[in-house]
């Protein structure tokens, strides 16, 4: 089944944008906006709004139809769940019952990222948008360490715990400093032949489970995730190797 | 301003009570300690400029030539390199950066080099005396063009030649105030990179040259507008003092600069820190520079409408070391923000006794107040929804320091188009309710006066077991933002030197408040 976007009428193909051009803004930068939307590949490219920025810089917003479809049928996507979401309780249900011990679970944001935010998120005791966090779990012994710890503390951490996870978060992704970050984080881990010890989760608001797992991660963790979605992954990884 | 929340004086007069009783064990290990980076600020303040080449800047080179020397000051050893050679400041400096020595110089007469040091400090307060005077004279050219309460938006593309395009475009869209985002990391870096960057990450480096360059651009914007363009900057982190000094000198008008926030947020060890913050609030106090207080920090962290009781009790805190170091409370931007869940029923209503309890508390205070960040999602077009709320309490509430919400807050740094956006935003909400605070009182009985009335009575609970613990002690044990900070750990504690009775320090002596 073949799709594109939907305004009013299935197929119509309609999307809208916002951009700023370099330009000042009168009528040759409008006729440049809509040029260059139909550049991009619309029809029907219409600029129904636009404002200056400053002296040499204005903003429009354009409608414009697209014949671009993609195969519905043919998506497949990567995530680290799948539809697979365990609650809180049935997560730990499951630990007591399968495993029969605590699963230590050790979380970061490593490099020189100072964002709390994601990894206090996930493990937080309050969680986030009514998640609880690991913390809350009672069958999970959940260490957070904070923001801007370097990729070998978090590393020699999880050894002395002896935690079955590593939790990496990265909020900054300006110019890849993430990629960076983290591809050194898999390189430490691999240099000192703990590499298979960990489940290695990587999590934050532009990170995505294809990332995590190019870069040599078990899973990634983007938007939209919480809590229960890395308790899930780590439980069924636990489970696979019992 | 109309009171309208009927909160108790006494219980007002009572939290400022436990603030003094809170500080003042701290403000006396402050008063008996100096810091590298103490140190430092003070040099620049008679001179020390410049990097070597491998960019280690001179004033860092002196304190590693001094190590172990440093409780009678590190100026007294600079001024006397000067004094014996009969060299400028400038040769000095070129002469250090190439690995002259100043331990090479026997030190001499104590009263000669107190002159001559005297002289130098005077010569560059001089100039923050006449920057001060600048600033004084164009709020009074411009009077009545900045909008109330400042609207403040950032830039942080990492190139400070980049900023100052995206600079002048807000200036231009409306902005009061811009703030350069430092790239992360650079409060725990204990120097302060040298020259114009052009390469950051999430910000761009702080240095004096990039201050300069920043303060020209929005120089000729003001000019242009007839409206001043404040600068902000970050005097926080391991280099809070120097960073002040770097302000005063390149006329910058704001400085984020919070008592606490590094031992909690960035663990920088408290006793340098607080050492670091008393200079630092000095200097700025004697440029005019206005303070940012980083009170919204403990929500990003805790829960907003748990934790209101941690905010207040931290602006009661900030606002005592900001009197210690001479502030007046104009300079005081204290801090809070709007990051109560949007979910919750009546969420808004606490937003709003929040904001009102604040401004009746610190009526002089220009209180700076930060958009939702921990809510945003994403959906921008929610987002601007959300920054509307923000920008209605804003104005309802008779805020001084907007700091504008983005839509795209939890994507990216602004583009250029999301600060236009929100400068429209703001200007439409706040003209369009201009005068209705003025209008409306709240119910006596009502939901934001009683939210009001409990947070201050949980502030004072709250501060009473500080007092009695110490605040010191309170900070190990997780009090403030849920976070524990044991006192002897943290970065920068090599950088703590207690006193000597022969501690000579002109800079401090000639600011120090009388």
């Amino acid at each position: 089944m073949f799709i594109r976007s939907y305004g009013d009428t299935i197929d119509d193909g309609a999307v809208q944008l916002s951009f700023t051009l370099p330009v000042p803004c009168n009528a040759k930068g409008c006729e440049a906006a809509r040029q260059y939307a139909e550049k991009l590949g619309f029809s029907h490219a219409d600029v129904v709004h636009s404002h200056p920025l400053s002296d040499g810089y204005s903003f429009y917003v354009v409608y414009g139809k697209t014949k671009v479809s993609v195969d519905y049928d043919q998506i497949q996507v990567e995530e680290a769940t799948g539809d697979k979401l365990y609650s809180m309780e049935t997560a730990c249900e499951i630990i007591r019952q399968r495993i029969g011990r605590k699963v230590v679970i050790v979380g970061a944001c490593t490099g020189f990222d100072a964002h709390t935010v994601g990894i206090d998120a996930i493990m937080n005791m309050k969680g986030y948008n009514h998640h609880y966090g690991l913390e809350r779990y009672s069958e999970v012994n959940a260490h957070n360490l904070g923001a801007q710890v370097p990729n070998e503390k978090l590393i020699d951490y999880a050894e002395k715990i002896n935690a079955d996870a590593i939790l990496v978060s990265q909020i900054v992704t300006q110019k890849d400093i993430h990629i960076q970050n983290l591809t050194e984080f898999i390189e430490l881990i691999q240099s000192k032949g703990l590499r298979e010890k960990f489940i290695l989760c990587i999590g934050g608001s532009r990170i995505g489970n294809k990332l995590a797992v190019e870069l040599g991660f078990d899973a990634g963790f983007g938007q939209g995730t919480y809590a229960e979605h890395v308790a899930t992954f780590v439980v069924d990884r636990l489970l696979a190797r019992v | 301003m109309q009171k309208k929340l009927g909160l108790p004086e006494s219980q007002i007069a009572k939290a400022r009570d436990l603030a003094v009783q809170i500080t003042k064990p701290v403000i006396n290990f402050i008063d008996a300690h100096t810091t590298t980076a103490v140190e430092r600020a003070a040099l620049r303040l008679v001179g020390v400029d410049g990097a070597d080449s491998n960019g280690v800047p001179v004033s860092n080179i002196i304190i590693d030539q001094l190590r172990g020397k440093l409780e009678g000051g590190a100026l007294r050893w600079y001024v006397n390199a000067l004094l014996r050679t009969g060299q400028s400041p400038e040769a000095m400096n070129v002469q250090i950066a190439n690995g002259h020595k100043l331990t090479e110089h026997p030190l001499a007469d104590q009263m000669a080099i107190e002159a001559k040091g005297t002289e130098l400090a005077n010569q560059y307060l001089a100039r923050i005396c006449s920057n001060r005077q600048h600033r004084e004279e164009k709020l009074e050219q411009f009077i009545g063009n900045n909008h109330d309460p400042l609207l403040y938006a950032i830039v942080a593309t990492g190139n400070i030649h980049e900023d100052v395009k995206q600079a002048q475009a807000a200036a231009w869209q409306g902005a009061d105030v811009i703030a350069v985002i430092r790239t992360t990391a650079q409060s725990l870096l204990d120097y302060v990179p040298y020259g114009a960057t052009t390469e950051g990450f999430g910000g761009t480096y702080a240095t004096q040259e990039n201050f300069r360059i920043m303060r020209e651009a929005l120089d000729k914007s003001s000019e242009q507008l007839e409206r001043y363009i404040y600068l902000t900057n970050y005097a926080s982190g391991l280099c809070m003092p120097e960073i002040a000094a770097m302000g005063a000198l390149e006329r910058l008008d704001m400085m984020l600069n919070d008592s606490m926030y590094g031992i909690l947020f960035r663990d920088i060890n408290m006793y340098r820190t607080f050492v670091d913050q008393k200079f630092s609030r000095m200097i700025n106090a004697y440029a005019g520079i206005i303070i940012n207080t980083g009170e919204d920090n403990y929500l990003t962290t805790s829960d907003a409408v748990e934790k209101a009781h941690t905010v207040l009790a931290s602006q009661f805190i900030n606002e005592r070391f900001a009197l210690e170091a001479g502030l007046l409370p104009k300079q005081m931007g204290l801090g809070h923000a709007f990051e109560i869940d949007p979910d919750i029923k009546n969420g808004f209503l606490f937003e709003v006794a929040q904001a009102q309890m604040a401004r009746e508390i610190f009526p002089e205070a220009p209180l700076k107040y930060m958009p939702p960040t921990k809510f945003m999602t994403g959906d921008i077009f929610k987002g601007v929804v959300q920054n509307a709320m923000f920008n209605f309490a804003s104005k309802l509430t008779n805020q001084g320091i907007h700091l504008l919400g983005m839509l795209t807050e939890a994507i990216h740094t602004p583009h250029m188009q999301d600060r236009g956006l929100a400068l429209d935003n703001a200007k439409y909400v706040m003209n369009n309710m201009a005068d209705l605070g003025s209008e409306i009182t709240f119910r006596r009985d009502g939901v934001i006066v009683k939210r009001a009335h409990r947070v201050l009575t949980e502030t004072i609970e709250f501060m009473e077991s500080v007092a009695s613990i110490g605040l010191m002690e309170s900070m190990e044990q997780g009090a403030f933002a849920d976070i524990k900070r044991p006192r002897d750990m943290g970065k920068g504690l090599d950088g703590l030197i207690k006193k000597g009775s022969d501690y000579w320090n002109p800079i401090e002596k000639a600011i120090a408040v009388k």
